[in-house]
């Protein structure tokens, strides 16, 4: 039985956002909420689901990792870690 | 026994029963999310019988615990419906019966939240959200097989042929019994016989499935009068508590 798959994702009580946790096998998308439902939020993981087609998803190409991220590695400057934090705030 | 004993064990034993069945799914569902869904619903069953056993020791007050009701009873000590108590056949046919027996018990807690046994009334209250989402998993399945390829229609088909006769075990009013209806401790069987009617026509007719004709059949579970599928089922269920009583693990 070859169904389309679905990207699965998972807000949890204390989160605002939706995480995604997993893929699955699903006729429709209706389906593949009650699936989920079943596998991922078996204990008590999660008070909403979204679910997404998987071939909705663009993904980058690994073999571009060097030109698209490594360019970052040597931009410190980028980080607020020049900062001096008064006493006050404690940790940030 | 008094009669509200020998309904809240009705009760249970239903749920242990088709627990057993469904947990037989374990390893074999058709997909991995199914055999999950399934043993999920397996031990929400289980769980409502172990709380309706509990119930029903405090009711009889002579120490038995819920292993005992489950492990140390005869076939015709249970009091489950027959049709809980069937072999396993495709996954149409647990779909079907998922769909009889979710749909009556998700009435039927509705409709036990305002028994006079207060504690029928709690145990219905966490019991009616597990039901519900039975009837949403099976009514999904029993839809799509009715709605798709002919083998799926010939399956659910079958299913429904062999199953329809035994759900009006459901709603018979038998002379044991009468006096938790007078005691307001059961619900309004009619009520429920004419909204589950409506609720599983609904289904049937969204998945385009005929409704079955009515039979003549009257299946006697409830009454301990069983099919051998319930002592083969109890054999393989009670085999390690008896050949090792009081084993912990």
């Amino acid at each position: 039985m070859e169904l389309p798959l679905w990207e699965v994702f998972v807000r949890s009580k204390q989160g605002l956002d939706h995480k995604h946790v997993g893929s699955l096998h699903a006729a429709d998308s209706k389906q593949a909420i009650q699936m989920a439902r079943d596998v991922y939020t078996r204990r008590q993981e999660g008070v909403s689901i979204w679910i997404v087609p998987s071939q909705a998803i663009t993904a980058s190409d690994p073999s571009d990792k060097d030109s698209l991220f490594d360019p970052m590695a040597d931009k410190v400057y980028r980080h607020p870690t020049f900062y001096t934090i008064p006493p006050e705030i404690g940790h940030m | 026994m008094s009669a509200h004993l020998r309904y809240v064990l009705q009760l249970a034993d239903t749920n242990l029963v088709w627990s057993h069945r469904l947990s037989e799914w374990c390893g074999h569902g058709p997909v991995l999310e199914e055999d999950i869904a399934l043993a999920n619903m397996g031990l929400d069953t289980l769980g409502q019988a172990r709380l309706l056993y509990a119930h029903a020791s405090t009711l009889e007050n002579k120490g038995r615990s819920e292993d005992d009701f489950a492990y140390f009873r005869a076939a015709p000590e249970y009091l489950n419906f027959t049709i809980a108590e069937l072999a396993n056949g495709d996954y149409a046919h647990t779909m079907v019966r998922n769909l009889f027996l979710a749909m009556y018990f998700k009435l039927l807690w509705k409709a036990q939240l305002a028994s006079s046994d207060a504690v029928l009334g709690e145990i219905a209250a966490k019991a009616v959200k597990e039901s519900t989402y039975h009837v949403r998993h099976a009514t999904d399945w029993v839809v799509r097989f009715g709605d798709s390829t002919p083998e799926a229609r010939l399956r659910v088909e079958a299913a429904l042929a062999e199953l329809w006769r035994f759900t009006t075990e459901f709603f018979s009013i038998i002379a044991e019994n009468a006096p938790i209806y007078a005691a307001g401790i059961g619900v309004n069987l009619r009520e429920l016989e004419a909204q589950w009617t409506e609720e599983i026509h609904a289904v049937l007719n969204e998945a385009t499935l005929e409704v079955p004709a009515t039979s003549a059949f009257r299946s006697t579970g409830k009454q301990g009068v069983h099919s051998e599928a319930l002592s083969v089922l109890l054999a393989e269920m009670q085999s390690l508590a008896r050949a090792h009583p009081g084993a912990k693990w």
